[in-house]
């Protein structure tokens, strides 16, 4: 039964949305975090999608995975703070890098995707129940 | 009877490309965010008239048999040939899948299975009757 393998690829979508969603969730809540664990601002953190064979079947379907989550390069941003006690010798405090517009469309567009891979999925079971059907009444 | 086995063995090829078809749209649903993901389709018209042909796409690769013995290796491309989709609006990150027409391949392919269920289970209904006609 074959229709087994779009469950497979569709959870596997759902997972690594779910992921992304979370990195938007740990980014929008570090959005002002001066520092971090390590002692620096925050950064903003990244997910990568990669398409995976899934199932068995080779070429025919493929799932995603998270290859890695990678952590923005962009500048952090410096706010004029002098009385901030982690204030540089200039005044300067360094802000994470996470910019607010990008997360929250990050975020609309996973959730969509969720949304697309259930639906897929049911469409799925849809068809594997209608299936069991065959023969009846 | 043979002529029913018969029918029966399209609808049930047909089957099977439509729930492999269904897999290769899951799939480009799934990638839909992807970088340099291509989305994939296979014409089920040409894969249809491949298998009832008996051919194989030829795309795949088949396990060479050097004695009587061996058997046919599992061939998992079968009649269907996976193609590239032609790019209407590509992202900028080089993904090509575009939801409004997977959406809609997604659709009219799962309605097209039902049809076919349908059409299985009033074959079904047709030899019922059939027998029961006899029984009075």
């Amino acid at each position: 039964m074959s229709l087994f393998n779009v469950f497979q690829v569709s959870s596997s979508a759902m997972t690594a949305q779910s992921m992304r969603l979370n990195t938007v969730a740990s980014n929008l809540a570090n959005a002002d975090s001066i520092i971090s664990s390590d002692g620096k601002p925050y950064r903003s953190k990244q997910v990568v999608f990669e398409a995976t064979p899934m199932g068995g079947t080779g070429e025919i379907s493929k799932g995603v995975r998270v290859r890695q989550i990678v952590e923005s390069a962009a500048p952090a941003r410096l706010v004029y703070d002098p009385k901030n006690p982690a204030a540089d010798e200039k005044g300067y405090v360094a802000f994470p890098n996470v910019d607010v517009v990008e997360e929250m469309t990050n975020m609309i567009s996973a959730s969509r995707s969720y949304q697309t891979n259930v639906e897929v999925m049911n469409t799925a079971k849809t068809m594997m129940l209608r299936t069991l059907q065959i023969g009846q009444g | 009877m043979a002529n029913l086995e018969q029918h029966l063995s399209v609808f049930s090829q047909a089957m099977n490309l439509r729930s492999q078809r269904h897999q290769v749209l899951a799939s480009n649903i799934a990638n839909a965010d992807t970088p340099y993901y291509k989305a994939r389709d296979f014409s089920f018209e040409e894969a249809m008239g491949n298998a009832m042909a008996g051919r194989a796409s030829g795309k795949a690769v088949d396990l060479a048999r050097t004695a009587p013995g061996h058997m046919a290796g599992g061939n998992s491309a079968g009649s269907a040939m996976l193609k590239f989709r032609a790019e209407t609006q590509s992202a900028v990150d080089g993904n090509t899948v575009d939801m409004d027409v997977e959406r809609a391949q997604i659709a009219e392919n799962a309605l097209q299975y039902q049809i076919l269920t349908q059409l299985i289970g009033d074959k079904f209904k047709g030899v019922r009757a059939a027998l029961a006609s006899t029984n009075s």
